[in-house]
């Protein structure tokens, strides 16, 4: 498969393959398009499986001219079989876990910044940047570092200070900005415009956000080239959540997999949930909100790709719910507790909405689901705070034998 | 009111290559029209049965219109105006 143009999602005018994300005709986002000619499933097949132990053994599906080079290679992370979360919520399903905070710094971010890195590099860029809640923040720190590349890295300056540090630590411009999310956004927007850098979610966006495919290709090779029956994975953006379809979809045309899309579930926090909104109002656009939740990873007000969220969730069979931040604190708690994961806030979301999902028998007996965990509970230590004890005793045996003679006592 | 339209590098093609616009008018939409009289292609490209496209957000000092009043927004003598593309971000 080769990379053929960009084209607007909108109205499909095609546009030069360069740092272009809008449509000069009507404004919409554009689209990497490929041209799928001349790539037959089984050569396909073959290729992924002779390729590397992570995302560019995907190179074929991604926006390359050329091999792609980017030194820290995310992917092939777990997917795990989370009996005892089902059990917990009482479900007949095949519940499967994809952690992706086991990437190189702990997020699915690494997939698309090792794309945009990567592609930054060969469209001939020297400094890379970006606008984000903490998790990009991490990413293009590292990769920058890895590729020797100049970085700067935009912040709402009340960032969680776990993901301040692990940015800093690479040695980037980290830049606190005062303000959410949003007004980063639009500072960097405006940035984009006159520095000439690849800011890799803003001009770079469309090439970016190709890198989320390769949870979806990793999902159904993992499964033996099948498909789930539903996914439940958390909205920010919508961009995740969109290109998780797209990639499966790519696979579907092909006939690397057969079956249908699977039912797409969003989460979101209540303190931040225009999409869930925008859906359960049956809007096909989302009016921006001013976020306030424990989830800052998710806490985008103006979610560029909400409306395709929105219209992959209603075409799917799918939904997208919000949980509370009481209700994300304790499905993190759940997940821990049964998996041995340990999610950050993001993840608490998407374990609260599945929960969601059970409570509301909305999971059928036998489904096989997949649940994305994106990010690492490290980073946002607060969530769990004073949500348990510790036992504190001198180093003696009677000492703790006191603490603990009533649970020994049968 | 007299204020400054900032036209985003995407869509200068449609303003000769100007990046600012000097307009009159008293809320939003009234500012767009102005430079729409000016530069008549722009009104396609940004707007959709006289609403913006959902793609474009527009910024009064900084502040979005849609926690305002949308196109009814008031504008001040010096006020800034600020098109920009919604497809950033995440």
């Amino acid at each position: 498969m080769s990379i053929e143009s960009l084209k607007c999602k909108e109205c499909g005018t095609p546009a030069e393959l360069g740092a272009n994300y809008v449509c000069e005709n009507c404004f919409g986002p554009l689209e990497v398009a490929y041209d799928y000619s001349g790539l037959e499933a089984a050569e396909a097949k073959r290729r992924i499986q002779a390729g590397s132990q992570g995302i560019w053994r995907y190179a074929d599906f991604l926006p390359f001219e050329g091999r792609p080079n980017d030194p820290l290679e995310p992917g092939l992370t777990p997917l795990v079989r989370a009996d005892r979360l089902a059990a917990r919520l009482g479900i007949d399903a095949e519940l499967w876990i994809k952690n992706d905070a086991a990437n190189p710094t702990h997020s699915f971010k690494d997939r698309v910044v090792a794309v945009a890195v990567a592609k930054a590099q060969e469209l001939g860029f020297e400094t890379v940047a970006c606008a984000s809640t903490g998790n990009l923040a991490n990413a293009v720190a590292a990769h920058a570092a890895a590729a020797g590349l100049e970085s700067y890295v935009f912040v709402p300056a009340n960032l969680e200070e776990q993901k301040l540090l692990a940015t800093g630590v690479y040695g980037t411009n980290l830049v606190g900005v005062r303000g959410n999310y949003d007004d980063v956004n639009r500072l960097c927007t405006q940035l984009a415009e006159t520095r000439p850098w690849a800011f890799v979610n803003v001009n770079l966006r469309p090439y970016y956000a190709e890198g989320s495919k390769t949870l979806a290709y990793e999902t159904a090779e993992q499964l033996g080239w099948t498909l789930p029956d539903r996914v439940v994975a958390p909205i920010a953006s919508g961009s995740l959540f969109t290109k998780l379809g797209r990639g499966f979809q790519e696979w579907l045309d092909l006939g690397l997999v057969e079956g249908r899309q699977p039912a797409f579930n969003g989460a979101q926090a209540e303190g931040c949930d225009p999409v869930a909104t925008a859906f359960a109002e049956g809007w096909d656009v989302c009016k921006p909100q001013r976020p306030e939740t424990i989830a800052k990873s998710l806490a985008i007000g103006d979610p560029a790709d909400g409306p395709y969220a929105v219209e992959h969730a209603r075409k799917t069979g799918g939904g997208i719910d919000a949980v509370s931040d009481a209700e994300i604190r304790s499905a993190i708690k759940l997940l821990a507790e049964t998996t041995g994961i340990f999610t950050e806030t993001a993840g608490g979301v998407t374990v609260g909405v599945l929960r969601k999902l059970a409570e509301r028998g909305e999971i059928g007996a036998g489904e096989r689901v997949v649940v994305y965990i994106t990010g690492e509970g490290l980073k946002t230590l607060d969530a769990v705070r004073d949500t348990f004890q510790m036992h504190e005793i001198d180093p003696h045996l009677d000492s703790f034998e006191a603490e603990f003679s009533q649970e020994v006592a049968v | 009111m007299a204020v400054t339209v900032k036209i985003p590098t995407q869509l200068r093609a449609a303003t000769g290559g100007e990046a600012e616009v000097e307009v009159d008018g008293s809320t939003v939409g009234e500012v767009l029209d102005a430079v729409f009289d000016t530069y008549g292609d722009l009104r396609e490209r940004i707007t959709q049965d006289g609403d913006l496209r959902r793609f474009v957000n527009v910024y009064v000092s900084g502040e979005d219109i849609r926690f305002q009043q949308g196109l009814d927004t008031g504008i001040e003598d010096g006020d800034e105006v600020t098109i920009l593309p919604a497809v950033a971000g995440g």
